[in-house]
């Protein structure tokens, strides 16, 4: 029971550190998606944010270390708007197709960071010195138990991306804006007819998507990637996993990043724990996948899913 | 009856888009886009040798983009051709390495069949749960692709490897697709006997689309799925049968990849063939010589990148760059669509206003 313990306390770290940015880049697709357009650039959005994070930490971290961090972290997420624009003309104005639209934001993300990344540094990585430092909470770390788990070794980017997740659910749930959004989603013509701007509420949707999943990237360089090489290897994937797997609530995205980061961080981890040598690794590598499958399975008969999500609104169509 | 041209016009217009946002992103890093698109084209005619890479890398492309195209006219998104591709792949890197005493005409029959059956078990399975439980076959081919990256990690890392760990054994000569004569004969092109695969693919392909019933049936799922049940056609079946097709067609991209342009399969990537293919399917509209066309473009597109590359200083990436903003511009080619039916009602009208009405 002690060395469980121990083995618990020793990986809630990585797997904290990993499940933040899933988690901010699910809740990023959630409001896209609430808003009625279907987000499967994610990825690509993350990678832009990863790229942009990295760019400007590397420019910066010389001249003012102080700062450079959260600059990189601020310009990842505008970067990921800005990127998020070309989804939203797409899938609102032009009334392309969502998922085509998504598939491309994927690959040019890619193919357009890495080709910069090689003018800029020739080699296509962008490493950085320094990550952001962990830090123990005050007091709230000396508490047993939870204070090793929870309050220990902490990178400030998980507090702020809790409070932008605690933020969201009462943006969602408890405001006239959230509503709207939300209704755009369900019965976008409803909405239109009670005067709400389809439209706007849709282009925020996904500038919110874009931003969220770039401040996932960003948070990726300033935590545990130190370098940027192209990918974000199928985090943003597995972001629209939580999000489905989480039935499309704040909440549910909580628990499913979670289950994520655990599952990936304990695949990884697998060698050094003894609990879980016995296991074939392959089986817990496509442990997540193959959950996400099951859960997709289990929920399809009771789909969540906003009713409107990836229709293209056309208010001459009413 | 007039021919309508706005498919060919719709991809004309995304490619041209696609180039011009190419040659801007040129001058944004201080380069020559004149040079740049020479140097990018050359590399890819200037000799026998890389006229035959070009079609090479087509030869996968055409595979993976007829089975995003095929599982289309179903009204199926089939982002796995990736995982598919592997899979397929897989299956006969195995048998090659496995039995490579059989003579070599049976050994790559074998190996052909491996790499369908692989592919097709991996398409059946999202057909399958999109069919029985409704689960989109999108997020479902997203996981697929990374439970076959991982099985093919562990598979040829655990099994399969010789010398280095990050790649499996190289197959022997009478397990791969390349043809002795016709290397020499191309003075060293990889191209190789899959391109004769993937053109009779696209054969195959149009015949089961226009000429039988089952092609039929597929494409009025597409059109419709509920009228499409309401005429007594078999939806759940026909999506299963798509997908396992789409699947099959990404098995025999793979074969054709990794045992003949390639001659091993390296592990921990998830190849880019396989999205290459959305693009090579939506640029050629869905049809199977469309397809033909627009791999053999990107063909020439990666063909020439590393030349270019290494005449100008231009990053390679350009022509991935290029091939997703034309797959954006034909996402959004209502946009096109639009400008060019506005350029032929002024067409018409200016005929109209030349001939004194008569026209229609």
């Amino acid at each position: 029971m002690k060395d469980m313990l121990d083995i618990i306390v020793n990986i809630f770290p990585y797997a904290i550190a990993f499940t933040v940015p899933l988690l901010i880049t699910a809740l990023g697709g959630l409001y896209s998606e609430r808003s009625g357009v279907v987000n499967i650039g994610l990825e690509g959005l993350m990678v832009v944010g990863f790229f942009a994070g990295a760019v400007t930490i590397k420019a910066l971290e010389v001249a003012i270390p102080n700062f450079s961090i959260v600059i990189g972290l601020v310009v990842g997420t505008v970067a990921g708007v800005i990127f998020s624009l070309l989804h939203a003309f797409a899938s609102i104005n032009l009334r392309a197709d969502q998922v085509i639209s998504g598939t491309a934001i994927n690959m040019l993300a890619g193919a357009l960071t890495v080709f910069l990344a090689r003018t800029i540094t020739g080699s296509g990585n962008i490493g950085i010195r320094l990550g952001i430092v962990r830090w123990d909470v005050p007091l709230l770390s000396k508490i047993p138990v939870i204070g090793p788990l929870f309050f220990s070794n902490t990178y400030y980017t998980t507090w702020i991306v809790l409070i932008i997740w605690g933020l969201s659910w009462f943006l969602l749930y408890k405001t006239s804006f959230g509503l709207r959004l939300r209704a755009c989603g369900e019965h976008p013509h409803a909405a239109a007819s009670a005067g709400v701007n389809v439209i706007r509420m849709r282009y925020i949707g996904v500038m919110f998507s874009g931003g969220l999943a770039g401040l996932g990237g960003a948070v990726m360089i300033a935590t545990y990637a130190g370098e940027f090489n192209g990918t974000v290897a199928g985090l943003g994937f597995l972001a629209l996993a939580a999000l489905i797997f989480g039935q499309w609530k704040p909440l549910g995205i909580l628990g499913a990043a979670f289950f994520f980061g655990f599952a990936r961080t304990i695949a990884n981890a697998s060698q050094v724990i003894p609990q879980f040598e016995s296991f074939p690794p392959l089986v817990l590598k496509i442990f997540p996948y193959v959950v996400t499958l099951i859960a997709l399975v289990l929920f399809s008969k009771s789909s969540k899913a906003p009713k409107a999500s990836g229709q293209p609104f056309d208010l001459s169509g009413k | 009856m007039k021919k309508d041209y706005t498919g060919i016009v719709k991809s004309l217009g995304a490619v041209l888009l696609g180039l011009i946002a190419g040659a801007i992103l040129m001058v944004a890093i201080g380069a020559n886009p004149f040079k740049g698109f020479f140097f990018l084209f050359r590399g890819g005619i200037q000799s026998i040798e890389r006229f035959g890479n070009v079609f090479a890398i087509a030869t996968t492309l055409i595979l993976t983009g007829l089975s995003v195209a095929f599982a289309f006219r179903t009204g199926l998104f089939n982002i796995g051709a990736a995982g598919q591709m592997l899979i397929g792949g897989l299956c006969a890197t195995v048998v090659g390495l496995s039995f490579d005493s059989l003579p070599r005409i049976i050994l790559l029959l074998f190996m052909f069949v491996a790499a369908l059956l692989g592919g097709a078990i991996w398409g059946i399975i999202p057909g399958l749960l999109k069919a029985r439980f409704n689960v989109h076959e999108v997020v479902a081919t997203i996981m697929m692709n990374w439970i076959a990256y991982w099985v093919v990690y562990y598979t040829i890392g655990n099994y399969f490897t010789a010398g280095l760990e990050t790649e499996s054994a190289t197959l022997p000569a009478v397990a791969q697709l390349r043809l002795p004569w016709l290397t020499k004969l191309l003075n060293g092109s990889y191209l190789n006997l899959g391109i004769v695969i993937s053109v009779l693919a696209v054969i195959v392909i149009k015949f089961i689309l226009d000429r039988t019933t089952l092609g039929y049936e597929l494409k009025a799922v597409g059109f419709n799925r509920h009228a499409a049940r309401y005429a007594g056609i078999k939806v759940n079946r026909s999506i299963i049968m798509s997908m396992m097709i789409a699947g099959g067609l990404a098995g025999l991209a793979g074969l054709t990849y990794y045992t003949g342009y390639s001659t091993n399969i390296q592990i921990g990537i998830l190849p880019n063939q396989g999205f290459d293919g959305i693009a090579v399917a939506l640029l050629g509209a869905t049809s199977p010589w469309g397809v033909f066309f627009s791999a053999s473009f990107f063909g020439l597109l990666h063909a020439g990148k590393g030349f270019m590359s290494a005449n100008t200083g231009i990053p390679p990436q350009i022509s991935d760059t290029i091939i997703a903003i034309i797959i954006y511009f034909t996402a959004t080619s209502l946009f096109i669509e639009k400008l060019w039916k506005k350029f032929k009602a002024g067409r018409a009208e200016k005929k109209k206003i030349s001939t004194g009405g008569d026209e229609q």
